[in-house]
């Protein structure tokens, strides 16, 4: 318990298809996506999908700051104990949950960084709903890959990439891996 | 994870640390105002109570339930089968056969949780046995300890009171030194067991003697019921000697924390208004009690991951 597993596999990178200064730009156009989207920033709350979703929400709400001159919160949200398949992967190490003050009635915009097959965010919706009774649940990805398992799309995409089922697809962030970049490769046993 | 908790002897330093950040975490659902969980929908605990409880029975009720888990009570009392003579084998059979999960055990005999994880497929955790461990009591007061003093190494704690008969007192010094904590047991000669020696615990007899040095100061509940054994001469002379008072706690440190596993017996072990000053957190252990449950339910429930390994 508490250390790696046994045989780690190996990720092997095919290829870099974000650099930093393309990701930092479309962060640049969610945060005005979501102002527009939002007529303003009135009651509008950025809340980042552990573990990468929480710096690009904090990302977005500086990016907001700069230019709407408005402090809009940001927090994040551990879903584990929400994800639907807890009983098949086993318990995970948890994170804690800071979601600024009141849900109720605001317009909170969920961040995370890869959207897949939507498993994540349906766990985030309860999530949110347990902490309260939001206006409006909007969803910003840094990256949407493709194949839903859910009815689940998301209202502000950084990039939209094809993939193969096979193939996995990592954002690195500045805050937890040292630098800014979206990877795709595959995992070698 | 493990698959059952029957002792603290079990439990590595980075296994205690993991299962206190995890309570950590879900310490904060309590406070919120819909306190419940999906995690572990679906699955069923059963509470297996031979002998009395209050609060440990409720606090795993309630971890169970905050994780929308289904919970059975089950009480070895006059209106169960095991007063019309049923087998402590029997009736674990019997819950295996209903499909339960995790079976939580109190027992008045050391090492019958050990047993019933060996006759069921379910997990099994230690309520207390006898007077050998309860563990998840240690755990929470780990917790506790932790809330208030960031390191438990170097940690110094002493153990007041019956150590001789406490299952608190033993899943504590295993926890404790586990964790690098430099433990005192302190009571009367013949309520120190003589193998504590072997604990990795110093023992002293002398309450007043350790009063400025201590960081934590863990009462043990004095057990009334053993009076007639003559351990001690009278209640009124082990208050006098070993009881807490408001006197005694003037002279510790300022940040010095008061504990008790509870029930208390004011006026004995402790004194009514040490109870209830600022620096008892008695109340405290209580409520951490049920994230410490919860976290041990989830690590232990939450599911088995394929390679057996349960953290990425």
């Amino acid at each position: 318990m508490g250390n790696a597993p046994a045989q780690k596999r190996e990720f092997v990178v095919k290829s870099r298809l974000l650099e930093p200064d393309d990701v930092r730009r479309a962060l640049v156009r969610i945060s005005h996506e979501i102002v527009e989207r939002n007529k303003g920033t009135d009651d509008l709350v950025i809340v980042g999908i552990r573990t990468r979703g929480a710096p690009l929400a904090d990302r977005i709400a500086a990016s907001i700051a700069d230019f709407e001159g408005a402090d809009v919160p940001s927090g994040a949200l551990d879903v584990t104990l929400y994800r639907d398949d807890v009983a098949l992967r086993g318990p995970r190490n948890l994170e804690a949950t800071t979601v600024p003050a009141d849900l109720d009635g605001r317009n909170v915009v969920l961040v995370d960084d890869v959207l897949y097959t939507g498993r994540t965010i349906r766990a985030a919706f309860d999530a949110v709903l347990d902490l309260g009774r939001p206006r409006a649940i909007r969803l910003a990805v840094l990256v949407d890959r493709g194949h839903r398992e859910l009815p689940i799309r998301a209202d502000h995409v950084g990039k939209n990439l094809p993939t193969a089922a096979t193939e996995v697809v990592k954002v690195h962030l500045q805050e937890i891996d040292g630098e800014d970049a979206v990877l795709i490769g595959e995992y070698r046993p | 994870m493990m698959k059952h908790l029957l002792s603290m002897d079990q439990l590595s330093s980075a296994e205690i640390v993991t299962i206190l950040d995890t309570a950590e975490s879900l310490r904060s659902v309590t406070d919120r105002p819909i306190k419940k969980l999906p995690t572990l929908r679906g699955r069923t605990v059963c509470n297996l109570f031979y002998e009395a409880s209050t609060r440990t029975r409720i606090s795993f009720e309630l971890a169970a339930k905050r994780l929308s888990a289904d919970v059975i009570n089950f009480s070895a009392d006059s209106k169960s089968s095991v007063a019309k003579g049923e087998s402590f084998k029997d009736t674990a059979w019997t819950l295996e056969a209903m499909g339960v999960d995790a079976i939580i055990v109190r027992h008045g005999s050391s090492g019958a949780p050990h047993q019933l994880s060996q006759w069921v497929k379910a997990s099994v955790l230690n309520a207390g046995d006898g007077q050998h461990e309860h563990p998840t009591q240690a755990l929470l007061d780990l917790y506790s300890m932790r809330e208030h003093f960031k390191d438990l190494e170097g940690l110094k704690v002493a153990i007041v009171g019956d150590v001789l008969h406490s299952r608190v007192a033993r899943s504590n010094v295993k926890g404790l030194v586990t964790m690098g904590a430099d433990v005192i047991l302190i009571g009367p000669p013949t309520l120190i067991p003589p193998q504590a020696a072997t604990w990795g615990a110093r023992i002293g007899y002398d309450l007043d003697e350790v009063l400025e040095e201590i960081d934590v100061c863990y009462l043990l509940r004095v057990q009334k019921e053993r009076q007639s054994e003559q351990l001690f001469p009278s209640l009124r002379e082990y208050a006098a000697l070993w009881g807490l008072d408001s006197r005694r706690l003037a002279r510790m440190k300022p940040e010095v924390l008061v504990m008790h596993p509870g029930p208390m017996n004011r006026g004995v072990e402790i004194g009514a208004d040490v109870s209830e000053s600022p620096r008892s957190i008695i109340l405290d252990q209580v409520a951490n009690g049920l994230a410490v449950r919860m976290s041990l339910l989830y690590l232990m429930l939450g599911g088995r991951s394929e390679d057996g390994e349960v953290f990425e």
